[in-house]
């Protein structure tokens, strides 16, 4: 082995090809360090002992963690106290005039898409990212497909076809408009009753996964393809940025708002927050069939 | 009719530009076409940003605007001053800049396919930091971070390599950690104060901490919220997401990232100290102090990992990770000076790490793609404007007069003379990491300048990555020449937070 000199290390420093490190081999005072450290690594630090280590590290800060949080909810207000500080002038407005200023009888419709709906848009586009996130990491390419995996695929399909395992396909035929119906009501109703588009969403998309695993995918494909999907999504986001935007603007500047509020508790009532609610749901049943459909085949 | 404020809709009029742009990105199957309307619409923000910054500063002015029909604690409000048109206008400017310079590895790195689906993620990426800087809302705040988490990952990810994949899970890992504690925190917060918004939420502490009424719940809700931002904007122990983050996304992302998404959460904390704790009840609880501490020990950790690198893009990471010690060490200092010192800064090294890591893809695609320091002998020669653009970028970052890095470093120095029991720690701490920086960037400026005896292929480069290198290098000269009205800038700004 050929010693480099100090000289040549600099040099090779300069040039990039080498970092600096600790010395391998430090004497001081005939102390071996090495020796220490490999009798260190032997008895005292080797993976089992390290593994240990960090097992009883997790433990312990996982439950001090717990025990600070115990001890901060045991100190918080009584849940639901009349004293509460949370039990101010903005909760008494949402409640004594919110069917008023909004037109929603369900106050919660009213706080999320008429009061906050700005962080409400922030959702829904929270949601509309996950799905593309998704798109862009699942959806097959050259980088996330093999060949063998292709065949495999269409070996499935073939399989899927020949499946005929007619009582769950007669149920589930049955039961897939009756649960589309019950969300589309869910959904439609946001305003009026509990529900609205966030949990409306999720039972029509629901009802499309449980028609997308019965019937199979390419019987999905035959109405809801990736283009349909992607058009519904951004049309839907689109005409909530729109609707808002126009809302917001008027509103902070004063204008006259043309949208009427019409009267509580009739279906065309609340002004924007019906048909935001149906743009919230058909994202919400979208995504949901999507991360379906992209997790177990890749495709929509 | 009423008469219309134009000027006060500009924080509503960019962030809903932003999430439009983003939202009908999908329909247009072509990303060049895609990134055309983001570069259009980063532009339009930018134009719009500089507008009200001139406006705020001429009026010397900070105005809220409501988001809707109700005032503020029933609805959304935006808040915006000097200091945040300021952060919008440079966020803007890195933004399009980056974009017109990384255009070439956007196109070479990420499957023509999906290269529409990354221009919806920078978009909503930019309008989230819009919302971050704009908001004056906490809940508001957890939103947008929820967005920029998630589109941050997305653009690591853009590339589907196995690599930025496990880079991905990585980040992702430790984002939802800081993001998890701020949940917390804001969930502990509300049922403590009751409300929301930022002013609000203000009148609450002050009158708590008066009565002395839920010490033990708002001393957790300090530290959940602060710690949680703090991780996202990868403090110290948190670094090394940074570490494998970087060197594995296409040289744009890691230009956003670096210099953009973690000053966001910085600018979110600063935020926090002024508009929802006061700054005096974080002095006095000595928060100032844990920060001052890990941004040191940062400063000196990450330059010393980068001196241990011989990757460039790792190098660059871990100086990332060095640059972030040095603004919670300004964060630290807890005076109003530090503070200025420390908002520059997040404009220096957002202009400077962004134009590093584009330079350092152009000179890694000049030398067939290794990343290795040695691998990139003579590369400068081959491309010549990154080459210049990195040596400019290594001084800007060592502190050589006249670049943006020489500025803040002074302002770092010279606001320790209002902390006097940090002040010789500061300082010496300053030296010792500027002597790392230099340790590592002069060695690596002289291998990309190094001659080489055979003349390489030449290659053809891309204009728009000679533009846009270009625009950082006179930025980096201006900020570091005319820094006096920036400064004031900032000051009338952080007096109106």
């Amino acid at each position: 082995m050929n010693k480099k000199s100090k000289w040549r290390h600099f040099v090779d420093w300069v040039n990039g090809e080498e970092a600096i490190e600790t010395p391998k081999k430090v004497t001081l005072k005939k102390i071996d360090f090495e020796k220490w450290k490999t009798i260190f690594q032997k008895y005292l630090w080797n993976d089992r002992k390290k593994a240990i280590f960090y097992l009883i590290m997790c433990v312990f800060v996982s439950v001090v963690f717990i025990s600070i949080l115990l001890q901060t909810v045991n100190t918080l207000p009584y849940f639901g106290g009349s004293n509460n500080p949370a039990s101010n002038e903005v909760v008494q407005r949402y409640i004594e005039s919110g069917v008023e200023e909004t037109g929603a009888t369900n106050i919660m419709a009213g706080m999320i898409l008429d009061y906050r709906a700005f962080d409400t848009f922030g959702e829904s586009n929270v949601l509309f990212l996950a799905v593309i996130c998704v798109v862009m990491l699942l959806k097959k390419d050259k980088y996330n497909t093999t060949e063998a995996e292709e065949r495999e695929q269409k070996e499935d399909d073939m399989f899927e076809k020949e499946d005929t395992n007619i009582i769950l396909k007669r149920i589930a035929n049955l039961l897939t408009p009756l649960i589309f119906l019950f969300g589309i009501y869910v959904v439609l109703n946001g305003h009026i009753s509990p529900g609205g588009g966030f949990s409306g969403g999720a039972i029509i998309g629901a009802g499309l996964v449980l028609y997308a695993s019965v019937n199979g995918q390419q019987k999905m494909q035959k109405f809801f393809t990736y283009k349909i999907f992607v058009r519904i999504n951004v049309g839907c986001l689109l005409t909530y940025c729109i609707l808002k935007g126009y809302s917001f603007f008027t509103g902070a500047n004063h204008l006259p708002n043309i949208i009427p509020k019409g009267i509580p508790g009739a279906l065309l009532s609340g002004g924007l927050i019906l048909p935001l609610n149906i743009c919230v749901g058909m994202i919400v049943a979208c995504t949901i069939y999507g991360f379906y459909a992209l997790f177990t085949k890749g495709e929509i | 009719m009423e008469h219309v404020n134009y000027i006060h809709n500009i924080p509503f009029a960019s962030i809903f530009l932003t999430m439009f742009g983003g939202i009908i990105t999908p329909l247009f199957r072509n990303g060049k076409v895609a990134q055309k309307i983001n570069f259009v619409i980063v532009c339009l923000v930018g134009i719009l940003s500089m507008i009200l910054l001139e406006n705020v500063w001429q009026n010397e002015e900070s105005f809220t605007f409501m988001m809707g029909h109700f005032p503020a604690p029933w609805g959304n409000e935006l808040r915006a001053g000097p200091l945040e048109a300021l952060m919008a206008l440079t966020f803007s400017f890195v933004m399009g800049t980056t974009m017109l310079g990384g255009a070439k590895f956007i196109q070479n790195d990420i499957l023509a396919e999906k290269q529409n689906l990354y221009f919806v993620m920078i978009n909503l990426l930019f309008g989230s930091m819009l919302a971050l800087i704009y908001t004056n809302d906490i809940f508001t705040a957890y939103v947008f971070l929820e967005i920029n988490t998630i589109a941050s990952c997305a653009i690591i990810m853009a590339k589907g390599t196995g690599e930025s994949i496990a880079a991905t899970l990585h980040y992702l890992i430790i984002c939802l950690l800081g993001s998890g504690l701020f949940l917390i925190g804001i969930s502990l917060l509300y049922t403590i104060t009751g409300h929301l918004l930022m002013p609000n939420i203000q009148q609450s502490i002050i009158q708590l901490t008066t009565s002395g009424e839920y010490a033990f719940p708002f001393a957790v809700v300090i530290g959940m919220i602060i710690i949680g931002i703090s991780i996202k904007s990868a403090v110290f122990p948190f670094h090394f997401m940074l570490a494998s983050a970087h060197p594995a996304a296409t040289p744009a992302s890691s230009s956003i990232l670096s210099g953009l998404v973690l000053k966001s959460f910085i600018f979110l904390n600063i935020k926090m100290f002024y508009c929802v704790f006061t700054i005096d009840l974080i002095r006095s609880l000595k928060i100032t102090n844990v920060l001052f501490l890990f941004g040191l020990i940062g400063m000196v950790v990450g330059s010393v990992s980068a001196l241990k690198e011989t990757r460039i893009k790792h190098m660059l990471a871990y100086s990332s990770a060095a640059q972030i010690g040095y603004l919670y060490m300004g964060l630290g200092l807890g005076n109003h000076e530090g503070m200025v010192a420390a908002c520059f800064h997040i404009l220096a090294h957002a202009a400077t790490k962004a134009m590093l890591f584009l330079c350092a893809g152009g000179l890694m695609s000049v030398s067939g793609g290794k990343d290795g320091i040695h691998d990139l002998r003579g590369a400068a020669h081959k491309n010549l404007i990154a080459g210049i653009g990195f040596t400019v970028g290594g001084l800007s970052m060592v502190g050589v007069p006249l670049t943006a890095g020489f500025v803040s470093k002074l302002y770092f120095a010279s606001a320790t003379i209002y902390s006097p029991q940090k002040m010789l720690i500061t300082l010496l701490t300053l030296a010792i990491s500027m002597i790392l920086n230099a340790m590592y960037f002069i060695p690596s400026a002289i291998a990309i300048w190094s001659p080489v005896e055979k003349k390489g292929e030449h290659i053809k480069l891309s204009r728009r990555m000679e533009a846009g290198i270009a625009i950082f290098i006179v930025t980096n000269f201006l900020l570091g020449i005319f820094y006096k009205p920036i400064i004031d800038m900032i000051e009338l700004g952080i007096s109106l937070l």
